[in-house]
């Protein structure tokens, strides 16, 4: 088990710096450097412009730019933010806090909500609820999370007024309770788009699952029906569950970033928006470094969860 | 016949097909002994395995429903038990072995756990204790170093083994009737053959009772005590199995014993086969549902249903032996089917 754990770290590193290699030279790619920028300012003369240039290790080849650029992300150094002049690593770690409470909560809430009505649909397919449970949750689906949010604050913030419209704390009280609050409708709204997906694949493969012959020896063998389904058949459905959580980690992130805007939510979503929308390279280098190393972290949790819940991965990797 | 352990009379078993409902088991009667084995044999569809999946109520509702007969186990009904009753029944009273014991063992949980539940769910023990009991069954199936095996799961295990670790946990409640559907099917011959004995054995000093479903007349005759021979979803022929392999009635299990090989008869001549396959049971024939492969079909077999007719002790499903004689015509199956 250590040895496959190793194994998978081992692994990611060489992933790692794929995604460095591919960050920094398609940055390099986009149009628009600070220079330009500057030259759009009428006082600054071509010796200002070179002597910036040097500065900023923008004569020199690429990759060297690239290995300056490596060499500081492992110190910890990401750059200066052109839009704020603060270092790109405070900035990221003080907002990464935020979006990994809501991505973790409302990828939690879509499991709780999503495997049991899984598992009911599958347990009687085609019966009422089932219908009505794929039916909801293919609406959650295909609903965009802007206007999930949007509907989610018109209800409840404005003409029901129980929760906040935005934000994450109110304002002065950084306590938890306040925060709770706050973190409902941006979940709700996350959850409602992951938990139709979540949902079709328990279904699925609960549905598998209750077909295969261990499940008609668990019930030969007298065992009451709750636990034919909880222990022999959910713990085999899960795997592929597992799969699809795993694929969905990189548009977590993804959908977090509409439902940070929408809410107000001082995450990784807002700040990549706000940088991109000024063209702060170092930021959208820096906050783009962070989210691969989270989807790689969070494929290296799921390979574990993997090898927990079937035997024979275990031993065969 | 010893006392009956367990009787089923009439037994009728219907599924919901694409064109309506169909009768996979109909009116099949029969008992076992106790300390006997049945024998149940037919092809792939006619109806062996849905009998044993009726005697234990594991039809799924959603698919189909024993729609009469009357299943005495003990002398009481097990289809007016309710499904807490048969919950103790099952694996308690009455164990089963499937054929594919790759599929039919969960692959995430080790042999012990599977075997420790099956034990607790029906004796009130602890774990220790249970744990104990599946290593002195493993034992008892010729396991070697069982407390070892039990920390592995399913697929560490050879087929053999597996089929094995299925027999153990079918007798680890001390069931009084074992219905093995097709024990032997999905291992080879040397493994078949050791697992056969093992059942024998065990039948001898437990004294349980077995319902051996196969298609494999091979198996049949070393288990079996009685046959009865099944053919889309009716008895045709059930008698003891001396009289059964001595001197078939039925032109079916004629037909079924002709397409064995045998090594005492040494010519070339080619294994007879019964031509054609099963009916789909949403069209079967008026008459006899034999007749459209039967050699010896008349006129009439094909309009009329032919009764199960008791020929001294033999019963037999075809016309041929209405009038209670034993008749012999073997000619039409190659081989004189008299002979042993």
């Amino acid at each position: 088990m250590t040895k496959y754990v190793i194994k998978r770290l081992l692994i990611a590193i060489p992933t790692f710096f794929g995604i460095t290699i591919l960050v920094y030279f398609l940055s390099s790619l986009a149009p628009g450097s600070p220079l330009e920028m500057l030259m759009a300012d009428p006082m600054a003369t071509k010796e200002d412009m070179e002597a910036l240039r040097a500065q900023m290790g923008l004569d020199q080849p690429v990759i060297i730019q690239y290995l300056r650029w490596l060499q500081n992300l492992f110190q910890g150094n990401l750059g200066t933010s052109y839009r704020t002049n603060l270092p790109v690593m405070g900035m990221v770690l003080e907002r990464l806090g935020p979006t990994l409470i809501l991505t973790i909560a409302s990828t939690v809430l879509s499991v709780l909500i999503a495997v049991p009505l899984g598992i009911v649909s599958a347990y009687k397919p085609y019966s009422p609820w089932d219908y009505i449970s794929s039916g909801l949750s293919f609406i959650g689906a295909s609903t965009p999370t802007f206007f999930t949010g949007l509907v989610f604050i018109y209800v409840f913030a404005v003409k029901v007024g129980i929760l906040p419209m935005g934000g994450m704390y109110d304002s002065g009280i950084e306590t938890l309770g306040s925060m709770v609050r706050h973190l409902i409708l941006p979940c709700l709204t996350l959850t409602v788009f992951n938990v139709g997906s979540i949902l079709r694949q328990t279904r699925g493969s609960m549905m598998e699952v209750f077909s295969e012959d261990y499940i008609r020896t668990a019930r030969a063998k007298g065992l009451m029906e709750l636990r034919v389904i909880i222990v022999h058949g959910l713990r085999n459905a899960l795997i592929p569950v597992v799969t699809v959580l795993s694929t969905m980690i990189p548009f977590l992130f993804g959908g977090a970033v509409v439902a940070e805007q929408v809410f107000s939510w001082p995450g990784l979503g807002s700040l990549m928006v706000q940088s991109i929308n000024s063209r702060d390279y170092p930021t959208i280098m820096g906050i783009t470094v962070v989210i691969a190393a989270a989807v790689l972290l969070g494929n290296i949790i799921t390979d574990i969860i993997y090898s927990i819940l079937d035997p024979k991965i275990r031993e065969s990797r | 016949m010893s006392e009956k352990l367990i009787e089923v009379k009439d037994l009728k078993t219907q599924f919901n097909g694409k064109n309506g409902i169909v009768t996979a088991v109909d009116g099949v009667s029969f008992s076992v002994g106790k300390g006997r084995t049945l024998g149940i044999v037919g092809e792939s569809g006619c109806g062996k395995s849905v009998t044993s999946m009726s005697i234990l109520r594991l039809i799924p509702a959603v698919s189909g429903k024993v729609a009469g007969g009357e299943i005495l186990f003990e002398g009481e009904d097990l289809l007016k038990k309710s499904e807490k009753e048969m919950r103790r029944i099952r694996g308690n009273e009455i164990a089963m072995i499937f054929q594919d014991s790759m599929t039919g063992l969960n692959p995430v949980m080790t042999v012990g756990k599977q075997l420790v539940e099956t034990i607790r769910a029906h004796n009130k023990i602890d774990k220790e204790a249970a744990w104990k009991r599946a290593e002195e069954m493993l034992e008892k199936v010729g396991i070697p170093s069982p407390a070892q095996r039990l920390k592995e799961f399913p697929h560490q295990l050879s087929g053999g083994m597996r089929q094995r670790v299925m027999i153990a946990m079918a007798l680890s409640c001390n069931a009084k009737l074992l219905i093995a559907d097709e024990p032997t099917t999905a291992l080879d011959v040397t493994i078949q053959a050791q697992i056969l004995e093992l059942m024998n054995e065990l039948k001898k000093t437990d004294q349980t009772s077995i319902m051996l479903i196969t298609h494999d007349m091979g198996v049949v005759a070393e288990m079996a005590d009685d046959v009865m021979v099944m053919y889309a979803g009716k008895e045709v022929e059930y008698a003891d199995a001396r009289s059964v392999f001595k001197n078939p009635l039925h032109p079916y299990t004629k037909g079924l014993l002709a397409s064995i090989p045998r090594l005492d008869q040494d010519d070339d001549r080619e294994l007879y086969t019964i031509k054609g396959s099963v009916p789909d049971l949403d069209d079967m024939p008026e008459g006899c549902r034999f007749c459209t492969r039967c050699p010896e079909a008349k006129e009439r077999c094909w309009k009329e249903k032919p009764g199960l007719y008791d020929v001294g002790g033999h019963k037999v499903r075809c016309f041929k032996y209405e009038k209670g004689e034993a008749l012999n015509g073997g000619e039409q199956y190659g081989a004189e089917s008299d002979t042993d």
